[in-house]
């Protein structure tokens, strides 16, 4: 595939691992032994039966009769919202959890934004009883207060990022600080497709269950398993990289990846990457990143907290950059708008990350034999005090 | 061409190599943020550490997210930040302090400001003002030897690499074949400003190094902040550098440019 990683860990210009070297043998050992474990023929049956069982998959293909008739075309919603703790977050954490006791890891750390990530993480580590540490900005902490609840009654200890803006970025930092400091018996269970090889890789492969279910879904409901477009938002990128994942190399599949504008690309306030960001170094991969002319990191914004980062994931940098996917853009009210649709034309309240992707239906034309698929990453019960403050219910 | 440029190398590499070549022994070098505690302290700090008989300085260029450091450090680069520090003010004041100051001077910082300055432009400024080398902690050798070792080489800049506790000896091998001036030993692997534990596995930790007779000098950095930690380091190695320690001082009182010699001399004992 083409699209994929080469061997020192890029996807053409982007990616590799800019870490220090106190991380190195950390590194060095998942690269060395990730895909190995992961290949192994016990790892696998483990990671599909509590994909089936636990989580709940696979999660349904559902035609959204009504918002096909709206858009003109045959619409497809991958629930990933379905999933147990809500979103896809959980595809990943079960593998990365599996893969840490496989390392004799007896630690978990891990980052979170909204608190999507952290919930699944703390979920894993309940499920294997192993010691669970969340960072998390204190910002985002004050913002998501019940996820943070839902982590401690998990059984996982919140720690209060306090550096810098106080947010993910600054939650990754302290990841990393404290994965430096603890390098022999911890597990750093990186929730997005971002971070050094081979992390991007490995999340989009646990990811990836999205769309080898969809290829599979589609061909039984429509007989064709390519869809016309797939869609998707991005923060860091893992869902729309579970979407792309096995659609890369068929080019007649058109892949939109939906970004969150803010309050506009131009407003100042914004998590719209691939417009605002340039090539360079973050949280330990070359991708695209908004920084200010001197190269630090600017702080992004978004009404949705789990598309409030600054970057994007090397491989999302490297599709961008070749074409292969369209990066554009949805502003705050334009998501919440969509969210408001699709819980009075279908009853599914989204999350608000997810509703970016949903909106973007708004901008574009299809023919009516189009096949549509967009992945529906997480529910919206996360949001409704944002959803009740914006419309007032 | 070829001959100029390695002329070039050599008489840029002359501050750091002279120094190693006279005295090989108890090197202090002694890390400051720059634009920490005031935008324009830098070359003043400099000159202060210089008379109080510091060996080299290493400047540090302030980054938003140094995932390396621990909290002093990271502080004061967000201070440094606010105050307005970016790397076209500090080549101008490094400019200035190669007109007072006459010891080596390493940059330390991150790899993504450097990629914005442009990483040639960098190396061709740095060798202007009078840098000797740089420390990045996040650019791993393999991009190093990739994308930029023809660049750093052809300004004369060395590149100084870290070595840690659990770097494997093939690796110090490959590290010390790639460095010009010495090789940086973290005293344990962790982030900046943790206190080196003074025992046996510190003593297994530099013995090991040490009997690896490495081509290049050795220099402790990280967890060195007083008088016992530098004793020890240097009983094994050529040097060390203490950061944290004088960040934090340098962030403890008004007229810091008046205590720095026996800040130092305290460090000497």
């Amino acid at each position: 595939m083409k699209y994929t990683v080469n061997e020192q860990g890029y996807y053409g210009d982007f990616g590799g691992a800019y870490i220090p070297e106190m991380l190195y043998p950390n590194i060095e050992e998942l690269r060395q032994q990730y895909l190995s474990i992961i290949n192994d023929t016990a790892f696998k049956a483990e990671f599909d039966a509590l994909l089936k069982d636990y989580v709940g998959r696979p999660s349904p293909l559902y035609l959204a009769k009504r918002l096909s008739e709206k858009y003109g075309a045959n619409i497809y919603l991958k629930r990933e919202d379905l999933n147990h703790t809500g979103s896809h977050k959980i595809n990943n954490a079960i593998g990365q959890i599996l893969l840490a006791q496989r390392l004799g890891k007896k630690r978990i750390i891990a980052e979170t934004g909204a608190g999507q990530h952290g919930v699944a993480t703390a979920t894993v580590c309940a499920l294997k009883g192993i010691e669970c540490v969340v960072y998390m900005g204190e910002i985002d902490m004050e913002r998501q207060a019940p996820n943070v609840a839902r982590m401690k009654m998990l059984g996982a200890k919140v720690v209060p990022a306090t550096s810098g803006s106080k947010t993910l970025k600054d939650a990754t930092n302290e990841a990393m600080r404290d994965w430096i400091n603890n390098p022999v018996d911890t597990h750093y269970i990186i929730g997005s497709v971002v971070g050094p090889y081979p992390y991007p890789e490995m999340v989009a492969k646990f990811q990836s269950i999205i769309s080898l279910e969809t290829k599979k879904q589609l061909l039984e409901q429509t007989g064709k398993e390519l869809p016309d477009y797939a869609l998707a938002c991005v923060g860091g990128g893992s869902n729309a990289m579970g979407m792309f994942y096995h659609f890369l190399d068929d080019e007649s599949v058109k892949l939109v990846a939906v970004e969150a504008a803010g309050k506009g690309v131009d407003s100042g306030h914004s998590a719209a990457t691939s417009v605002l960001g340039r090539e360079g170094v973050l949280h330990g991969s070359r991708t695209i990143l908004m920084q200010t002319d001197d190269g630090q990191v600017v702080e992004p914004y978004s009404i949705s907290a789990g598309l409030d980062y600054p970057g994007i994931g090397p491989q999302h940098a490297h599709l961008h950059k070749v074409k292969r996917a369209e990066y554009v853009s949805i502003t705050d009210d334009e998501a919440l708008n969509a969210g408001l649709l699709l819980s009075q034309l279908e009853g599914i309240i989204p999350a608000i990350e997810s509703a970016h992707a949903f909106a973007y239906l708004e901008k574009m034309t299809f023919k009516p034999t189009d096949n549509v698929v967009i992945c529906l990453s997480g529910r919206g019960d996360k949001d409704l005090d944002t959803y009740i403050k914006h419309f007032g219910y | 061409m070829i001959f100029l440029t390695m002329n070039r190398e050599l008489t840029t590499m002359n501050r750091l190599n002279q120094l190693f070549n006279t005295k090989n022994k108890n090197l202090l070098s002694v890390y400051f943020t720059a634009g920490y505690p005031e935008l324009n302290s830098t070359v003043s700090i400099a000159e202060a550490l210089e008379k109080a008989g510091v060996d080299f300085l290493e400047i540090g260029f302030p980054y938003s997210d140094p995932v390396a450091d621990g909290p002093t450090i990271q502080h004061s680069s967000q201070v440094a930040l606010d105050n307005g520090m970016n790397l076209n003010l500090l080549f101008e004041q490094l400019a200035e302090l190669r007109s007072k100051v006459s010891i080596p001077v390493l940059l330390m910082g991150y790899v993504n400001p450097m990629v914005q300055y442009g990483v040639e432009r960098f190396c061709q400024k740095a060798a202007e003002v009078g840098v000797d080398g740089v420390i990045v902690p996040d650019l791993p050798m393999y991009e190093y030897e990739m994308l930029y070792k023809d660049v750093f080489a052809k300004h004369g800049i060395s590149n100084i690499f870290l070595v840690t506790p659990q770097t494997s000896e093939d690796r110090i091998r490959k590290i010390d074949g790639l460095s010009n001036s010495f090789v940086y030993l973290l005293s344990s692997a962790s982030i900046t400003g943790k206190a080196l534990q003074l025992n046996n596995e510190v003593d297994t930790y530099f013995g090991r190094i040490k009997a690896m007779q490495l081509k290049n000098p050795t220099v402790v950095g990280f967890g060195i902040g007083d008088n016992a930690a530098f004793t020890k380091a240097c009983e094994y190695n050529n040097g060390a550098i203490v950061g944290s320690a004088f960040v934090k001082y340098l962030g403890s009182r008004k007229d810091y440019l008046e205590g720095i010699n026996d800040f130092v001399k305290g460090l000497r004992g």
